[in-house]
């Protein structure tokens, strides 16, 4: 459960295939429009996020945290009515969150990717919400209980999803 | 400086993507309504998402179809006849409305109102959602190369779902009434105080604009008012659950929809609206006592002798006991089977009577009692005389 203080040349830096590259994002957010329609309850899960956070952590490198953080979260933006960069903002500065605490951090283990993910969940929709009612003028209501359960949920869930995407990475 | 460069160099690159995607947001925030300067990006996704949602959903309505059609056939006898009591009973209460409803637009066309028809629909089956909680919309499997537009009205057998807010080649996505961003023009079915249906960010539908000082009892329908131009007056919305004071001159009324908009699976999507002067309809007119006369029993009519002896038949009529004849395409009647007619039991000559009575009740066919009248074998006296004479006299001239 503790997370270990380590220097950047004692962590393991890993990469992924191109194909892993492309299709995880897309596979994340395809089941994020689909699911939902069959479980009504998975409209509580933010999968692109957790890929984003997947995809960093294990990376270690910020420019390649805060690119993919981006371009996930544009490609979600693009299927809502809303206008794009809301997602695209948040998970950019998720990527580069989660990839800079990578460096410093030993996330290997689950407990530590559980606490991260519930602190990038809470980070991540304090962003969406900051912009979304400040430049977009949405009407959104805030709630620490909804969103602190809806990050022990997403952390869960995340804590699964890491598991499976350390199937695909190499070793850099 | 290239030191200070090459050492925040991350951090500058992190500020000029987020500069970058403030600058695009605040500029499509301006120009509102303009969806062009983002299309590409978005047709790239949904390019990238829907097909694979398509596939699934007709994987999953194939196997569901098969499934259902073949093999869990488990309470479908009395499932379909349940379903033809229910028949029965909607033909007459459906003859009375027509009554109800030619009354009005009599009166209508007295008045000089025009009358909205929804005259085209597509159907559409729903393929995915926008994925996000702030954006309550879905994604339909009908686009452009179906004649979907911008701002059609989707609906359900139930009430209305939403709008059709972006098109794409054959795909397209319908903001729902839940939305916060969606207005509906509603009123309320018995006070017919109106007033504008909004959605919240928790996806609650609440009726705006509707003054405090009016009373607005739970439970009452509220439907389209038309006032919007995109739904079709009277189309039913859903029912008043609360209803409390607002922070300023108006009632917060709270609305639970008539749908359920997270289950959407098929919805039509209103291609064509016409609006034209009201007239009473008097095509295929009936009245409760010809839909009351099909159930009445009577004595079965006699085979015609023939030349050789044997008995006139149907030429398609079932030799299975309690079968009826059905009306032939041009709407002659055909003879009741022999064994149908030794049997003499209502159901068998209710339905021989039927297209007898369909047919005099339709004037624009003015041949269809002379055909009757040459293959019909003679009915027994109480029905053919009684029942056919008044939808004879009831059809328009």
């Amino acid at each position: 459960m503790a997370i270990t203080y380590t220097s950047g040349e004692q962590v393991e830096v890993y990469r992924f295939s191109i194909p892993a590259t492309i299709l995880i994002p897309l596979a994340a957010i395809f089941l994020q429009a689909w699911l939902p329609l069959k479980l009504h309850f998975f409209s509580v899960f933010d999968l692109p996020l957790l890929v984003t956070i997947g995809f960093a952590t294990a990376r270690r490198s910020q420019l390649a945290g805060l690119f993919t953080g981006g371009l996930i979260g544009l490609l979600q933006d693009a299927l809502t009515h809303q206008p794009i960069g809301l997602y695209g903002i948040s998970k950019t500065v998720v990527g580069f969150g989660a990839s800079s605490l990578g460096i410093k951090l030993d996330v290997e283990n689950a407990g530590a990717r559980f606490l991260l993910t519930i602190a990038f969940y809470v980070i991540h929709e304090i962003v969406y919400f900051t912009i979304a009612r400040g430049l977009v003028s949405l009407h959104l209501e805030w709630s620490w209980s909804r969103e602190l359960w809806s990050g022990l949920a997403n952390a869960f869930l995340g804590v699964l999803l890491y598991a499976l995407m350390d199937r695909v990475k190499q070793r850099n | 400086m290239e030191t200070v460069l090459g050492r925040y160099r991350n951090l500058i690159v992190l500020v000029g993507v987020l500069f970058a995607q403030v600058l695009g947001l605040a500029v499509q925030v301006k120009r509102t309504n303009d969806i062009e300067s983002t299309r590409l990006i978005r047709v790239w996704a949904v390019d990238a998402v829907t097909p694979v949602e398509k596939m699934l959903g007709w994987v999953q309505s194939s196997t569901g179809s098969v499934w259902h059609s073949y093999f869990y056939l488990r309470g479908v006898r009395a499932e379909n006849r349940a379903l033809k009591d229910e028949i029965e009973r909607m033909r007459l209460e459906q003859v009375r409305m027509t009554q109800d409803a030619d009354q009005a637009r009599r009166l209508q066309a007295l008045l000089g109102f025009k009358e909205q028809f929804i005259s085209q629909t597509v159907a559409a089956q729903v393929i995915g959602s926008s994925g996000s909680e702030q954006s309550r919309a879905v994604y339909i499997d009908k686009g452009e190369s179906s004649g979907i537009k911008p701002d059609m009205a989707v609906i359900t057998a139930d009430g209305i779902a939403g709008k059709v807010l972006h098109v794409y080649g054959s795909t397209s996505l319908v903001l729902l009434i839940n939305d916060q961003t969606s207005g509906v023009g509603a009123i309320l079915e018995k006070s017919r105080l109106q007033g504008i249906l909004r959605g919240t960010p928790a996806g609650e539908i609440v009726l705006e604009k509707v003054m405090s000082d009016e009373t607005v009892p739970a439970g009452e329908l509220v439907l389209t008012s038309g006032g919007d131009r995109v739904f079709p007056k009277g189309l039913p919305v859903g029912r008043v659950t609360k209803v409390s004071q607002g922070s300023d001159l108006f009632l917060n009324i709270r609305v639970k929809p008539s749908i359920s908009l997270s289950r959407l699976e098929e919805v039509l999507v209103v291609t064509k609206i016409d609006e034209r002067q009201a007239e009473p309809d008097r095509s295929g007119a009936a009245r409760a006592a010809d839909i009351l006369a099909e159930r009445l029993p009577t004595v079965p009519p006699k085979p015609e002798p023939v030349p050789g002896g044997a008995a006139v038949s149907a030429p398609t009529a079932s030799s299975t006991p309690g079968s009826s004849a059905k009306p032939a395409g041009n709407g002659q009647p055909k003879v009741p089977s022999p064994a149908a007619a030794t049997n003499g039991t209502a159901p068998a000559v209710r339905k021989t009577i039927a297209p007898a009575l369909s047919s005099a009740s339709d004037a624009s066919k003015p041949a269809a009692g002379t055909s009757e009248a040459k293959t019909s074998p003679k009915p027994a006296k109480p029905a053919t005389e009684s029942t056919p004479q008044p939808a004879a006299q009831d059809a328009p001239q």
